[in-house]
């Protein structure tokens, strides 16, 4: 009850009119930085943090902008994910897989508005989880071991490896690819370089950023000069902007799901936005996807991801603030914010500093206010983009694609590492190979990686340490349990799942 | 139209407002992401350098991330060998790792060591629960089963974190091969695996300690620095304290690139001379949670070179390089 209290009196910070300006200009700003990915919020929080200090304004309406610049940029990926098929986070991955296909149904216009709103959905879910769970979930959080993180991976990656209802075979060998990338680089124990040959540029292993673009948004550029060759107009005009009722009560359950689901994986340090969104999406392809729609333009296949990451975005709080476990780089920098500002985070935060808690999360919330009302009238324009004569919008993505990862580290070996993603992902596309599951692989590889060797350096080698909790236990079972039951039911019920199998593996 | 084209124009145009390398003004390089230790180092310095009007205006901060400082080391020597108007932000990761090897064939006589203007200091911490009462008591459990004693840290195996407590082990007398370590991603989530019980020692910073040692859930068995700390640690003891002549400090400080020549590099020496000096650095200090540490020109280069010594004799110590 202390806690409703508290968040009544966060809002009461939240609506101030400075506080509400900030949340405006950092919604707005955040979504054209959002738009690039590789700018990404990362660097424009750290680039806004002195300045923020130095114009003197107080801590929580310094955060309040920040959030807002984090939240805005969220969205503005979610719009070059959905109309361009360039997701700039590890977390929009899933939701190009029917946002963009909505986009070539000319439904562009509905994907956007649904990312809109599931995300402000996740947002209300996650902060009531927030006011009333905090202290309970920090206490859960510190319970995950490494094995229990090992074995959360090896549930994730069972869970996506029927993703979208393609080939179970096409999907494992993806994501294989995705863990063998995930494998160049220091070795992240000893810090001995592996399968680098000699190349400085391959210490850091293969980024996110340029493999994920090169996936997708050039080989996306190469599909589309094929089409038009072939005379074939592969994108559609846009059409409605907004979401029908229909939609939206379909998506209903979608979306608490996903926000809840969202919400308790983010709580997890380190884990964060991609496996919630990810988990949030196969899951919901399994609850919901009676007529095997999902990866062909369901809406839902926004709604679930979309909902997630946003309430993951929000239970990543509780880690950060109570643990100082940032579970991204966006956090991180937050993190670093917080302790600029003199805010010590450890378990007393929540209840020493109510005011900056409950600011935050109210102040959270109403950036994520903000960027509905922003951004609902907006899609229309976004949308409008699509109408741009094919000769100037494929220069345009490619011209995105070779800036943004230009600016991870301004590296011209990224760029040709991208292009030469870019052919593989052409060729995959072209033999029915899924692209998701190479990203999933390649940013929780090395976490698996890592939890595993912790594991195992703790137990002395013991690998039995892997089945000692109960934790662990339930996670072993529900990845068996996704690797086995679907094509079980499937053969049962005789659901489009084992046409949709076959039809793959021809 | 402009509306029709802003959907993507504006990505495009946010690209072009973004700082390229090149150009005029002084540079200060973090060699890792944005909102690291070497990041804040090169934000705040170089706001007080501008503030103060040492820089002619504004210090642009260039991330350049890669193999833990080496790129951008690699980059200040090949370079920019000859480029007056750059800082790289440096700590005890940089003078580790070149100890080690790990910067290729570059050592730290190829660049210039301007100074040191902060730091923070190493610190030991176990469970409220633990059986611990202070380091005699944790040296000694360690003399009699290191095996059954896990610590945790922040950085990889051989990084900071393992190199402070192999350093206080084998100043002890304990042999610090038995010493059992196990890597986090950050001090947050080795504290994390503390809490959890997944590990019985921590190994990090002060300010890392902080948090959970108001909420009383973690006890601070030693800080290791030459006299206590200021603030929340004023109770914990030294290693000096318990008889062990052992100190880490995390100092915050930058590196010139070596052809600059004798003047530029004493211009730089008197700049950041003055910056450590002036109470606009003592307020960006307390901001960064850096304890007071202030070194410059020779004796910093002194300094700095004989901790890589250290490190390299350690390092081969415990067989981490030939």
């Amino acid at each position: 009850m202390d806690a409703l209290i508290h968040l009544v009196g966060g809002f009461a910070v939240a609506l101030r009119p400075l506080n509400l300006a900030l949340a405006f200009t950092g919604v707005f700003v955040g979504t054209f930085v959002g738009m690039l990915p590789g700018i990404g919020p990362i660097n424009a929080i750290a680039i806004l943090i002195p300045i923020t200090f130095a114009a003197g304004i107080p801590p929580e309406s310094a955060l309040i902008l920040l959030a807002g610049i984090y939240y805005g940029s969220q969205y503005g990926n979610s719009i070059s994910t959905i109309l361009l098929n360039v997701p700039g986070t590890a977390s929009a991955v899933v939701t190009a897989l029917d946002g963009n296909a909505m986009t070539r149904q000319g439904r562009g216009g509905p994907a956007l508005a649904m990312a809109a709103i599931a995300s402000f959905f996740g947002g209300t879910v996650s902060i009531l989880g927030l006011a009333l769970f905090a202290p309970l979930l920090a206490e859960w959080a510190i319970r995950f071991g490494p094995a229990e993180y090992f074995a959360l991976m090896v549930f994730a990656f069972a869970a996506l490896s029927s993703l979208a209802g393609g080939s179970l075979v096409r999907g494992l060998a993806a994501t294989g690819f995705g863990l063998l990338l995930a494998t160049v680089g220091l070795d992240p124990n000893s810090a001995i370089p592996r399968f680098t040959f000699g190349q400085i540029k391959l210490l850091d292993g293969m980024d996110f950023v340029v493999v994920t673009i090169g996936l997708f948004a050039v080989s996306e550029v190469l599909q589309l000069l094929e089409d038009t060759e072939r005379g074939r107009s592969a994108m559609a005009t846009y059409g409605r902007v907004m979401i029908t009722m229909k939609e939206f009560t379909t998506s209903l359950g979608t979306m608490i799901r996903g926000s809840v689901l969202g919400f308790l994986v983010g709580v997890l340090p380190g884990a964060g936005g991609t496996i919630a969104s990810f988990l949030a999406y196969s899951t919901e392809q399994r609850v919901s996807d009676r007529e095997g729609t999902f990866g062909k333009g369901d809406i839902r296949g926004v709604a679930a991801p979309e909902s997630a990451n946003n309430a993951a975005a929000n239970g990543a709080m509780i880690p950060l603030l109570t643990l100082g476990v940032p579970g991204s780089g966006t956090t991180a920098v937050l993190l670093g914010a917080l302790l600029g500002l003199g805010v010590t985070p450890g378990p007393l935060l929540i209840t020493e500093e109510p005011d900056l808690f409950w600011g935050l999360a109210a102040s959270m919330y109403v950036g994520n206010v903000f960027l509905l009302l922003l951004n609902l009238p907006l899609v229309g324009v976004f949308v409008r983009a699509l109408t741009l004569p094919r000769w100037f919008l494929l220069p345009g993505v490619a011209a995105l694609s070779f800036v943004a990862v230009y600016a991870v580290n301004q590296s011209p070996f990224d760029l040709a590492l991208m292009t030469g993603f870019g052919v593989v992902g052409w060729l995959m596309r072209k033999t029915g190979f899924p692209l998701a599951p190479v990203i999933l692989g390649l940013v929780l590889g090395p976490l698996m990686e890592k939890s595993l060797r912790r594991a195992m350096a703790l137990s002395g080698g013991e690998w039995g340490v892997l089945f000692d909790s109960p934790i662990a236990l339930v996670l072993w079972a529900l990845a068996a349990a996704s690797l086995v039951l679907p094509p079980l039911l499937a053969r049962r019920t005789r659901l489009p799942y084992a046409a949709a199998q076959a039809e793959g593996d021809t | 139209m402009p509306s029709r084209l802003r959907g993507v124009l504006a990505p495009v145009l946010l690209a072009a407002c973004v700082p390229a390398s090149g150009g005029r003004g002084w540079e200060c390089i973090a060699p890792a992401a944005a909102g690291g230790g070497w990041d804040l180092t090169c934000r705040s310095v170089g706001e007080v350098l501008r503030v103060m009007g040492l820089s002619p205006g504004l210090v642009r901060t260039t991330n350049l991330p890669g193999a833990g400082g080496g790129v951008a080391f690699a980059n200040a020597v090949a370079q920019r060998n000859e480029d007056p108007t750059v800082l790289i932000a440096a700590s005890p990761s940089t003078t580790l790792r070149l100890a080690q090897g790990q910067y290729g064939s570059l050592t730290e006589d190829d660049v210039l060591w301007v100074g040191a203007v902060g730091a923070e200091y190493g610190v030991l911490a176990v469970a409220t629960d633990a059986p611990w009462n202070d380091l005699g008591a944790l040296l000694e459990a360690w003399r009699r089963d290191a095996g059954s004693i896990v610590v945790s840290g922040g950085s990889a195996v051989a990084g900071q974190d393992h190199m402070k407590v192999l350093l206080l082990a084998y100043r002890a007398g304990i042999d610090p091969k038995r010493i059992r370590y196990v890597p986090f991603d950050g001090g947050g989530e080795a504290m994390t695996a503390l809490l959890g019980g997944f590990v019985q020692v921590f190994s990090g910073e002060a300010s890392e300690v902080e948090g959970q040692l108001a909420a009383g859930r973690m006890r601070v068995l030693t800080v290791l620095a030459p006299e206590r700390l200021a603030g929340p640690l004023a109770g914990v003891p030294t290693a000096h304290e318990a008889g062990i002549d052992v100190d880490w400090v995390t100092w915050r400080g930058f590196y010139v690139p070596g052809g600059i020549g004798d003047e530029r590099y004493h211009e730089w020496v008197d700049i950041m001379s003055r910056v450590g000096a002036s109470p606009e650095w003592e307020t960006a200090r307390r901001a960064n949670r850096l304890e007071p540490f202030f070194m410059v020109g020779s004796e910093f280069d002194a300094f700095v070179k004989r901790q890589v010594q250290d490190f390299r004799d350690m390092s081969r110590e415990i067989g981490l390089i030939e």
